[in-house]
């Protein structure tokens, strides 16, 4: 065990926070509104010159074209945690269809979309869930016919994000109707400008609309923006799923939710005294201390096999659920430790950290439900961690 | 960075599983429980026969200079075994004459130890929480008082008392005004005493660090071992209900297929799994002399006993009204989790010693 970093990687954390610390006064804020604001585009794209977005994306394709390493990724993603930058993009575009791009697309699709895609030029959105089809994603129902030169879609999909915001989307539908459930689906890429695409926002308990539904109705898309062969979007959408649970539950950014709940509780006071002097809270802070060091150990751990190409075993299959859980629960914390200020939301000069607590608490139990609900995640861990038996499938396996 | 067990460590972690299997069964376990001192004595010998007592003793006092994350790998198959022997008290020991005592005293000790001659029990128990009925004393006629749930006493010839100062003491087990006698506890399969003392004559650790520095190292390391042993046996636990899980049937099919069943299991593994990285983590922290090396060790105490205490409790009730049989001996696991929940300090407790290091009290 030797948790030093190597000349080479502290040379490299050494360059990523000089890199930070030099355009500190470039960073956007939350001023900065709306998905491409200048002054995030020029971020991203600063990053990306510098090796530190879209690292191990060749350059061909508008990456920085470093080999990967995984180490690497990990020096980036605790630079961003410790300095509070903001962080390279990372939606769904970037984290879970470039990947998928780089892997299974046409050399036409990866020369004209991934490159826009990694400078938030293009946004995408993911056309996956359904009302009918959540955890069991394969019953999807949206159905798309070859007219022609065209597919032609007809049906709807929910839980999308940044719909309304985007320019492209990942869609997931049914080609082959008579085909075993798993084997009638494909993969398509199309502009969300398209005639027939209508977006309807839905708000949720945040009050925001952060997901929306998208209903299809004859939605032409040339035969040819497919990804995979026809009737295998389903192993084209299980690429892509694996680079979303990658997505959640990273844990330099626990940490650092914790060390401002930290400060918060050393901040705050309540009849003159500061909430960390509150035995019990403070009790349940140290608590929720231990579990981070434990997520953080288990990364590391997580990381090293990934060095090995060592197979993924329990500490990965854990990461998802355990991960979003403690999120949820650090913000609960400082919902319990703000008390009744903890109510407000919205403008008020008494609301505390820009109400990023009471945000936080409402929208990580979306995160718990989405990319795989927990009670999905305890069916993997418990099948594929533990052998025990599989859950019935009802039809097509 | 590499963060996992070297190969060496990999090989030892696999010879004590396996003689902690051959000497400690189930059927040793029970006869332990019983007082039987022959399944003690055999797994104490098998240990040894490890090296666990030169272990930790640096390499220029005869010693393996070995560290925690070592003595953390045996403890964890100690507690994987509920073995009636253990490596916690011997370990307190060696690091607490490190700290504690001058290098004299370190050479003629440490040697006594590598050799086998000298078994040292530790009575600290007061530093991480002292009852009204209890406490050394420490003055010109010698050590008096009273210590409860001394470790490691079944077989000592000599031991580390701490006093109300923090400062450490070596009496003979044996002595003159020593008198060592067994508590009646919940988990039987380990012997924790009480030691009284009137006037004992001691030999005080008189090192150059301030006193109560060897006392806190016995405790920090008697707590990350704990929770080395609580990994083990919260392990042993899960992997048995997984087992019993794809064996019993009902309504005609094993109960591991429903997903109540299926739920609970997986609920112990996720958060049993990341445990194992935090143990690791903490044993090697401490080896390093890292900043958050003792918060570490508290932690991990705390929160080992917080999952074993879950998994104690899941684990036997997925073996049904057989979990809570004598037949299956899951209880000398369950026991053995709970003690070590209590044992140098509670979660309560340890978490305010961690909030303390950081200066948040």
């Amino acid at each position: 065990m030797d948790l030093r970093l190597s000349a080479r990687h502290a040379a490299f954390r050494d360059h990523v926070l000089a890199v930070l610390d030099s355009n500190r006064d470039k960073a956007p804020t939350s001023e900065h509104r709306g998905l491409k604001h200048p002054r995030r585009l020029a971020w991203q794209r600063l990053l990306i010159e510098n090796g530190i977005a879209a690292r191990t994306v060749p350059e061909a394709y508008g990456g920085f074209g470093a080999p990967p390493d995984i180490l690497e990724a990990r020096i980036i993603a605790e630079a961003f945690a410790s300095t509070g930058l903001p962080r390279p993009l990372a939606n769904q575009g970037i984290s879970m269809l470039v990947p998928t791009l780089l892997e299974l697309g046409t050399e036409e699709q990866k020369q004209t979309l991934v490159r826009p895609t990694l400078h938030g030029e293009m946004v995408w959105c993911q056309g996956y869930s359904e009302p009918g089809s959540g955890s069991d994603l394969a019953s999807l129902a949206t159905r798309a016919h070859i007219d022609g030169d065209d597919y032609v879609i007809n049906g709807q999909k929910i839980w999308t994000s940044t719909a309304r915001e985007a320019d492209m989307i990942f869609c997931l539908v049914r080609t082959e109707a008579d085909a075993p459930k798993h084997k009638g689906i494909s993969y398509l890429l199309f502009s969300m400008a398209t005639p027939g695409i209508e977006i309807r926002p839905l708000v949720d308990m945040t009050g925001a609309a952060n997901f929306n539904e998208v209903f299809f109705t004859d939605v032409r898309v040339p035969r040819r923006q497919i990804m995979g062969a026809p009737g295998e979007g389903w192993a084209v959408a299980n690429a892509t799923l694996k680079h979303e649970r990658g997505m959640l539950g990273d844990p330099s950014a626990t940490k650092a939710r914790f060390m401002r709940l930290v400060a918060l509780m050393r901040r705050e006071t309540v009849d003159g005294m500061a909430l960390m002097h509150n035995p019990l809270l403070r009790d349940r802070l140290l608590a929720l201390q231990a579990r981070v060091f434990a997520m953080q150990a288990n990364g590391l751990r997580v990381t090293t096999r990934q060095l090995r190409n060592e197979p993924a075993g329990m500490p990965e299959l854990v990461v998802k659920l355990q991960g979003c859980e403690l999120n949820h629960e650090i913000a609960r914390l400082a919902i319990d430790a703000l008390g009744e200020l903890g109510l407000l939301y919205g403008d008020h000069p008494q609301l505390r950290d820009a109400g990023e607590w009471q945000q936080m608490y409402m929208y990580d139990l979306g995160l718990i439900i989405g990319g795989g609900t927990a009670q999905i995640q305890k069916n993997i861990i418990s099948e594929r961690g533990l052998g025990l038996p599989r859950e019935p499938r009802a039809s097509g396996g | 960075m590499d963060f996992a067990l070297s190969d060496d460590q990999i090989a030892m972690q696999a010879s004590a599983k396996r003689v902690l299997e051959r000497c400690a069964p189930l059927e040793a376990v029970r006869k332990a429980a019983a007082r039987d001192r022959g399944p003690v004595n055999a797994a104490a010998g098998e240990l040894a026969a490890l090296g666990v007592r030169e272990m930790l003793v640096a390499t220029d006092l005869g010693g393996l200079g070995l560290g925690l994350l070592d003595a953390a790998i045996v403890q964890e198959q100690c507690g994987a075994a509920a073995a009636p022997a253990d490596i916690i008290a011997p370990s307190m020991a060696v690091e607490g004459l490190m700290a504690a005592g001058s290098r004299d005293q370190q050479a003629a000790w440490l040697a006594r130890v590598v050799s086998g001659e000298v078994r040292l029990a530790c009575a600290v128990a007061e530093r991480a929480g002292a009852r009204d009925d209890a406490g050394v004393r420490s003055s010109a006629s010698g050590l008096s008082g009273a210590s409860v749930f001394v470790l490691g006493a079944a077989d000592a010839t000599h031991v580390m008392v701490a006093d109300q100062d923090g400062r450490v003491h070596i009496v003979a087990a044996e002595g003159p005004g020593v008198g060592l006698r067994a508590l009646p506890a919940i988990d039987e399969v380990r012997v924790f005493s009480r030691i009284d003392l009137d006037n004992a004559r001691s030999e005080a650790l008189v090192g150059e660090n301030s006193p109560g520095r060897g006392v806190d190292r016995m405790v920090t390391v008697g707590r990350l071992l704990l929770a080395a042993d609580t990994l083990g046996a919260a392990q042993t636990m899960l992997d048995r209900a997984v087992a019993y899980a794809q064996e019993r049937k009902q309504f005609g099919r094993v109960i591991g297929s429903f997903q109540a069943v299926k739920h609970m299991c997986a609920e112990m593994a996720a958060e049993l799994e990341p445990c194992r990285s935090l143990v690791w983590h903490a044993a090697h922290a401490l080896d390093e002399g890292a900043d958050e090396a003792e918060v570490m060790a508290c932690l991990a105490k705390a929160h080992l006993a917080e999952v074993g205490t879950f998994i104690a409790r899941t684990a036997t009730e997925v073996h049904g009204g057989m979990g809570f049989t004598d037949l299956l001996g899951l209880h000398f696991w369950f026991k053995r989790i709970g003690a070590n929940r209590q044992l140098l300090g509670g979660p309560e407790r340890v978490r305010h010693d961690a909030a303390r290091l950081q200066g948040w009290v």
